[in-house]
């Protein structure tokens, strides 16, 4: 294999290999895949805190941290060295092991979704033949440990927002599951990088003129915003952040944690948005495929790294711009609203997928509007039964506008 | 349609998010040891004396310039009792030429001061005035916090640069007076050189 920018992370590998004997080398090679995910996953932690600093600022016509070091690169380092000199204090009434492991838990099973993720064209740690599967499976490890650091520290507030995770995570980890699963039929696998393979410029393009990836089929686009909508409640993050819920119940699990055992709570939330978003990008957003054909002259791994900041400015932008929800409205909007639609979204991926073989403008041009009407329709409906009876507050002594 | 909100929304951060970055106006932030918001002119901390002495005087000419008379009108009446002074045992004369006491020690405890004015409303000298230096941080709460004679005064023209309107009218009302007063002064002297000239020459009986 020639050594281009595409193969270069492998290249180096080998390189590294080559200096032990041939019995070692799938041990080195493996702690090499290791090292290389804990440091570009750390890096990409410690910059996206300040990243979201800063851009939390812009979005409020602040100007964000920019004391330590140019532009203010340096505050993550800073932070970390803060987070380690405080004073590490347990509740004498907690549940040690459980409050010693939950920040442990939750870093350790984000980590574990780093295995399956494709991040590049030959980039692969673990080419699971399940790898969706096992990404939920190890997704799941999140909330495990919110309610092992909700239930150990004896406190009633961090019992709630264990409690509170618990409920979240059982009503969006059904859309976020089904709004995968269309892009699991068009594979035909779920095999990660047979879904990449799947959405492959090779193929030609989608109507015409957009890239060949799921997100632009109206399945797609479906599947995507239930998938990005559940990712955000699945990760904790505002809209969704009930469980810590500072306003409400102090900082939910968080609340009986310092140091760096709050610090790792972070990392882990961190590392669990950056593995959803990059899972995210391979389901919808073509993984590691550049867009067009042309545009292969940048390595895979590149165009995977930017749809991956992509989303993550979404999230961030999203955070700036919502409001907290209240634990009712979040039951009903992901049991009557999101999940009817990822259901209804699966039959639409079937409609698609079984008129793949229509030919002619006319039949092209139907096959487009029915599905997106099969998009639409219930959506509309859907959204009006959900807000039925709520309207806008009404108040007696101030005019409405 | 239901979307429609969460979309203008996210219309409004993103259009804070770009404006930010090209339009001044947008970003209120004062970055405050670089810069620094103007502070208004009736902006008040601590007390300071004001001294009739030249801009750049030394310490003993702040000193002689002093207003007050050590009459203890604002030690009596500072609600925290922040102020301590002591009377002179001599005398010296003021700007009007009249012999006075002048405070011999006079101590405020700004950590004490809760920057009322009410030693400014009560003086009768026009001798305290309120100062706008903020930037008080030290490392311990005496002596650096209990201000002496020395750190108090501060010449008139200091008190002309921060608050100019009122420091312009304190000037007048003094001037006029320090006027009616040697108007009445040179009035009593020409009566009594009156007098006087009377007594000299008896009136031819």
């Amino acid at each position: 294999m020639p050594v281009t920018l595409e193969t270069f992370p492998l290249a180096l590998r080998d390189w590294l290999c080559a200096f032990l004997p041939q019995e070692f080398h799938w041990l080195l090679s493996g702690l090499l895949v290791i090292i290389a995910i804990l440091t570009v996953f750390g890096l990409g932690f410690a910059f996206i805190t300040v990243a979201e600093r800063k851009f939390l600022g812009r979005f409020q016509n602040r100007i964000g941290p920019n004391r330590v070091g140019p532009f203010g690169l340096l505050q993550p380092f800073a932070d970390a060295v803060k987070a380690l000199t405080k004073e590490d204090i347990v509740p004498a009434t907690a549940d040690k092991l459980p409050h010693f492991l939950a920040p442990c838990v939750i870093v350790s099973g984000a980590l574990l979704c780093f295995a399956v993720l494709p991040y590049g064209r030959h980039l692969v740690p673990a080419d699971l033949d399940a790898g969706l599967l096992y990404f939920f499976a190890a997704g799941a490890f999140t909330e495990l440990a919110v309610f092992m650091a909700g239930w150990s520290s004896h406190n009633k507030f961090s019992l709630l927002a264990g409690i509170r995770a618990l409920a979240q995570l059982v009503s969006y980890e059904l859309p976020l599951l089904l709004a995968t699963l269309p892009a699991v039929m068009a594979a035909r696998s779920l095999n990660l990088q047979t879904i990449v393979g799947s959405q492959s410029p090779a193929a030609g393009l989608k109507a015409g003129f957009l890239p060949n990836w799921h997100l632009f089929s109206p399945w797609g686009a479906a599947g995507f915003l239930i998938f990005l909508i559940a990712a955000i409640a699945e990760s904790n993050r505002s809209p969704f952040d009930l469980p810590e819920g500072e306003s409400e119940i102090i900082a939910g699990h968080l609340t009986e944690y310092s140091g760096f055992k709050y610090a790792l709570f972070f990392m882990g939330e961190y590392f669990g948005l950056i593995a959803l978003s990059g899972f995210c990008a391979t389901l919808f957003l073509g993984g590691w495929q550049a867009p067009y054909a042309a545009l292969e002259v940048i390595p895979s791994w590149v165009w995977f790294g930017l749809k991956v900041a992509a989303l993550i400015f979404t999230f961030i932008w999203i955070r700036a711009t919502f409001l907290r929800l209240r634990m009712d409205q979040l039951m009903r909007f992901s049991w009557k609203f999101l999940l009817p639609l990822a259901l209804i979204n699966l039959g639409t991926a079937a409609f698609w997928l079984l008129t793949a073989h229509w030919q002619g403008a006319w039949w092209i041009a139907l096959r487009w509007f029915a599905a997106a009407a099969l998009v639409i329709a219930p959506y509309s409906i859907l959204g009006r039964r959900l807000f039925r009876g709520l309207g806008a507050r009404t108040y007696e002594y101030a005019p409405n506008n | 349609m239901l979307g429609s909100g969460i979309l203008k929304g996210l219309l409004v951060t993103a259009r804070n998010f770009v404006g930010s970055f090209h339009d001044r106006e947008r970003l209120p932030t004062v970055q405050y040891p670089e810069e620094r918001a103007p502070v208004g002119e009736a902006f008040r901390t601590f007390p300071f004396l004001v001294s009739d002495c030249p801009a750049d005087a030394d310490a003993s000419a702040r000193l002689a310039g002093l207003r007050g008379v050590a009459c203890q009108i604002c030690e009596r009446n500072c609600p925290p009792r922040c102020i301590h002074i002591e009377k002179s045992k001599d005398k010296k004369p003021d700007a009007a030429g009249k012999p006075q006491l002048y405070p011999a020690v006079f101590e405020i405890d700004i950590s004490v001061c809760m920057g009322c004015q009410i030693c400014v409303e009560v003086c009768p000298f026009d001798s305290i005035k309120m100062d706008k230096v903020f930037e008080i941080a030290v490392p311990r709460r005496s002596p650096e916090l209990l201000l002496d004679r020395d750190r108090l005064s501060k010449p008139n023209a200091y008190y002309r640069r921060i608050r100019p309107s009122e420091a312009a009218a304190v000037d007048a009302a003094r001037a006029a007076e320090q006027a009616a007063a040697k108007a009445r002064a040179d009035a009593a002297a020409k009566a009594a050189a009156a007098r006087q000239a009377a007594a000299a020459t008896p009136p031819a009986a």
